[in-house]
C-alpha cells in the first residue's frame, strides 16, 4: 500500500517538473580551474546541457593601446610580451618587424634565420601547453607533466639568448641585442635531438587513445564557413579545413626559403585542433633544422643586427666609458631618433593565429595610434555558437582546445 | 586613381642604407578602385597606395554598402575581416573607423577608412556581413564612443559598464594629471 502511494508521488512530481521547467544559472569563472585564465562564462543550464551562455571579459585589461601612445618604440616591446605570454618571443619579433616595416629597415638573412629559430621554438612552447592542457581537461595529467619539462628547456634556451624566461623582451629593432652564445646553440641542438622522442611518446599517449578520442572527436565542431565569418585564424581555422597560414600567404622574415607543410583538419572539432597543433610542432622542428643548416652555410657568423646605424644600441662597455655612446644609447631608448610619419599593418603567424600590429605614426617619438589584432579576442566570440546544446564537460574541452589566453584576449 | 609610378620597389635614401617599400599588387589595386568608382559615384573620398597596401577613404553614409559590395563581388571577394579599429583625429574634430579586409581568394589586402563627426558618432554596423565584427565594434564603442547602428548588443566590453569616458580619445589622460612629482616636459611628451 505504502509503495503505491510512493509511486504516485513521484509520478506527480515528474509531470509538474515538465510543466514548469526551470534552468539553472552556472558561473564558470572568472577564476575557475577550467577556464585557464581570468574570464567568465555565465551559462544557462538544462541539467548537464548548455542552453545559453554569455561571456564577460576584460578582467585583466591593462590598456596597452593607450599606454603605447606614450611610449617610445623600444618601450612597447615589454607590452607585447604580455599579450600571449605563452609565446612572448613571437609577439616581440612581430612588433620589431612592424617597426622595421615603418622605418624601411632591411634585415640580413642571418638575422631572419635566427628569428625563425626563436619564433618556431616559441610556437612549440605554446602548442605544447595547449595540447597537454587538452589532455588534463580530459583527465590525462601524465602528458602534461612529461611535456612541461621540455617547455622548461625551451625557457632555458630563451634564457641563454636574452636572459629572461616568460616575458622575454627579446630582440631589438633590426635584429638581436647580442649574438647567440655557444651554449645556446648547444641547447638548441640538444633540444632538436631530445624533443622528438618525447613528442612521439606524448602523441602515443593521446592521439590513438580510445578514451581521449571518445572525449574529443565531434566535440565542439565548427564549419569552415562559420570560422571564416567569425575571423578565425591559426590552428583553429586550419582545423576547420582552411589552409590559411600567414607564413605562406604573406611571407615575412624569409619564411619563403623554408619547406614545410600546413596541416589542416576536416571537421574543426577538438580532436582536429589537437592534431593540427601536434603536426605543427613537427613542422616547426623541421623548420628549425632547416634554419640551422642555412645558418651553417652563412660564412659571416657575427651578423646579428641590420646594417642600419639608426637603431643599433652601442655595446655596453662603450656606454659605460664613452660619453658619445651613452648619449646615443639614451637617444635610441628614449625615442629621440627620427621616425617617419606613416601607417603600416604587419601581421605574423603567432601561435594562435594572425597577430597584427596596425601602427600609425605622425612623426613623433611615440606611435599616435597602435592597434593590436589579437587572434584570441576575435575567435573567442564564437564560443557560444560552438558549445550551445552540448554538455558542460565538452564545453570545457572546447575552450581549452581553442587556446584562449587571457592576456591576449584583454590586451 | 592610383598613381602607379609612385610605387617603387626600392628607394635609396642614402648611399649606405637601402629602404624597402613594401609593394602591393598594383593591378589589383587599380581594379578595386575602378570597380568602386563605377559602382559608387560619390562614396569614395580618396584612394592612395600607402607604404604597405591600398587605402580607400569612404563617406560614412556608404560604408556598409561599400563593404557589402567588396564582400559579394565575384572579382573582388574580400571575404575576411582582418581587423576593425577606431581612430581619433582631434585636429579635425572627428572619429574614424579603419577596416582591414583580406581576400583569401586573391590574397589581397585592403584598408578602408571612414570618419564621423565627434558630436554625432554613428556608423552603420558590419556585423550583418561578418559576425566577427561584433566584439571589435563593441571594443571601438568602449574606447572611442562610436555607436554602431544596428549592432545586436551595443555595450562596453573591456571596461566596466559604469564608466562614462571613452579612454582612447586623445583628451583622456593616461596618468593622474594632478601629480606634480613627474615632469614629462623633460621627455618631450
Amino acid at each position: 500500500m505504502a509503495k503505491e502511494r510512493h509511486t504516485e508521488y513521484w509520478d506527480k512530481d515528474i509531470v509538474s517538473s515538465v510543466e514548469h521547467k526551470e534552468y539553472n544559472t552556472l558561473n564558470v569563472g572568472p577564476t575557475h580551474p577550467a577556464t585557464h585564465g581570468v574570464f567568465q562564462n555565465v551559462m544557462l543550464m538544462d541539467g548537464e546541457f548548455i542552453v545559453e551562455t554569455e561571456q564577460t571579459i576584460g578582467y585583466i585589461h591593462r590598456a596597452f593601446e593607450k599606454i603605447a601612445e606614450r611610449r617610445p618604440f623600444y618601450q612597447i616591446t615589454p607590452l607585447t610580451d604580455r599579450l600571449n605570454y605563452c609565446s612572448a618571443p613571437l609577439n616581440n619579433m612581430g612588433w620589431h618587424m612592424t617597426v622595421e616595416k615603418l622605418l624601411g629597415i632591411e634585415t640580413p638573412k642571418r638575422v631572419d634565420y635566427l628569428r625563425i629559430v626563436v619564433m618556431e621554438l616559441a610556437r612549440i612552447a605554446d602548442h605544447l601547453v595547449c595540447n597537454s592542457v587538452i589532455g588534463v581537461d580530459s583527465g590525462a595529467l601524465t602528458g602534461f607533466t612529461y611535456l612541461f619539462q621540455d617547455r622548461e628547456f625551451i625557457y632555458e634556451i630563451y634564457e641563454e639568448i636574452c636572459g629572461s624566461r616568460l616575458t622575454t623582451n627579446m630582440g631589438r629593432i633590426g635584429g638581436f641585442e647580442r649574438n647567440f652564445s655557444t651554449k645556446a646553440w648547444d641547447k638548441i641542438r640538444y633540444f632538436l635531438k631530445s624533443f622528438p622522442v618525447k613528442l612521439k611518446e606524448f602523441e602515443k599517449l593521446l592521439a590513438r587513445n580510445r578514451i581521449f578520442m571518445d572525449r574529443t572527436i565531434n566535440v565542439g565542431p565548427f564549419s569552415a564557413g562559420r570560422a571564416l565569418a567569425y575571423g578565425f585564424t591559426g590552428p583553429n581555422l586550419r582545423a576547420c579545413g582552411v589552409d590559411y597560414d600567414v607564413r605562406v600567404m604573406n611571407p615575412y622574415c624569409s619564411y619563403e626559403d623554408f619547406d614545410f607543410i600546413i596541416p589542416v583538419g576536416q571537421s574543426g572539432d577538438t580532436y582536429d585542433r589537437f592534431m593540427v597543433r601536434q603536426e605543427e610542432m613537427w613542422q616547426s622542428l623541421r623548420i628549425i633544422a632547416q634554419a640551422l643548416d642555412k645558418l651553417d652555410k652563412i660564412a659571416d657568423k657575427d651578423t646579428y643586427f641590420a646594417k642600419d646605424p639608426r637603431f643599433v644600441l652601442p655595446p655596453k662597455e662603450k656606454v659605460y666609458n664613452n660619453m658619445e655612446a651613452l648619449i646615443w644609447h639614451f637617444k635610441i631608448v628614449m625615442g629621440e631618433t627620427d621616425i617617419p610619419a606613416g601607417e603600416v599593418y604587419h601581421c605574423i603567424e603567432a601561435a594562435n593565429g594572425e597577430l597584427g600590429f596596425y601602427l600609425v605614426s605622425d612623426g613623433g617619438r611615440t606611435p599616435s595610434r597602435l592597434h593590436f589584432r589579437r587572434p584570441c579576442f576575435i575567435y573567442y566570440q564564437a564560443y557560444p555558437e560552438m558549445v550551445i546544446g552540448n554538455m558542460l564537460s565538452d564545453a570545457v574541452l572546447t575552450m581549452s582546445s581553442m587556446n584562449v589566453i587571457a592576456g591576449e584576449l584583454d590586451a | 586613381m592610383v598613381d602607379i609610378s609612385s610605387v617603387k620597389s626600392v628607394v635609396k635614401i642614402s648611399s649606405q642604407i637601402t629602404t624597402i617599400v613594401y609593394q602591393s599588387n598594383p593591378e589589383r589595386d587599380q581594379l578595386v578602385v575602378k570597380k568602386l568608382n563605377t559602382q559608387f559615384v560619390d562614396a569614395i573620398a580618396k584612394d592612395e597606395v600607402m607604404s604597405d597596401m591600398l587605402c580607400i577613404t569612404v563617406q560614412k553614409e556608404f560604408i556598409h554598402d561599400v563593404l557589402l559590395y567588396l564582400y559579394q563581388d565575384k572579382d573582388l571577394q574580400y571575404n575576411f575581416l582582418t581587423t576593425l579599429c577606431g581612430m581619433h583625429y582631434p585636429e579635425k574634430n572627428q572619429l574614424g573607423v579603419v577596416y582591414h579586409l583580406h581576400s583569401f581568394v586573391n590574397n589581397h589586402r585592403l584598408r578602408i577608412k571612414t570618419a564621423t563627426d565627434i558630436d554625432q558618432p554613428v556608423i552603420a554596423t558590419v556585423t550583418t556581413i561578418w559576425p566577427a565584427a561584433n566584439w571589435m565594434e563593441r571594443e571601438t564603442y568602449d574606447f572611442f564612443g562610436i555607436t554602431f547602428e544596428g549592432h545586436p548588443n551595443m555595450k562596453r566590453i573591456l571596461n566596466v559598464d559604469e564608466m562614462t569616458d571613452f579612454p582612447l580619445r586623445k583628451e583622456f589622460p593616461l596618468e593622474d594629471q594632478t601629480r606634480d612629482d613627474k615632469d614629462d616636459s623633460m621627455f618631450g611628451r
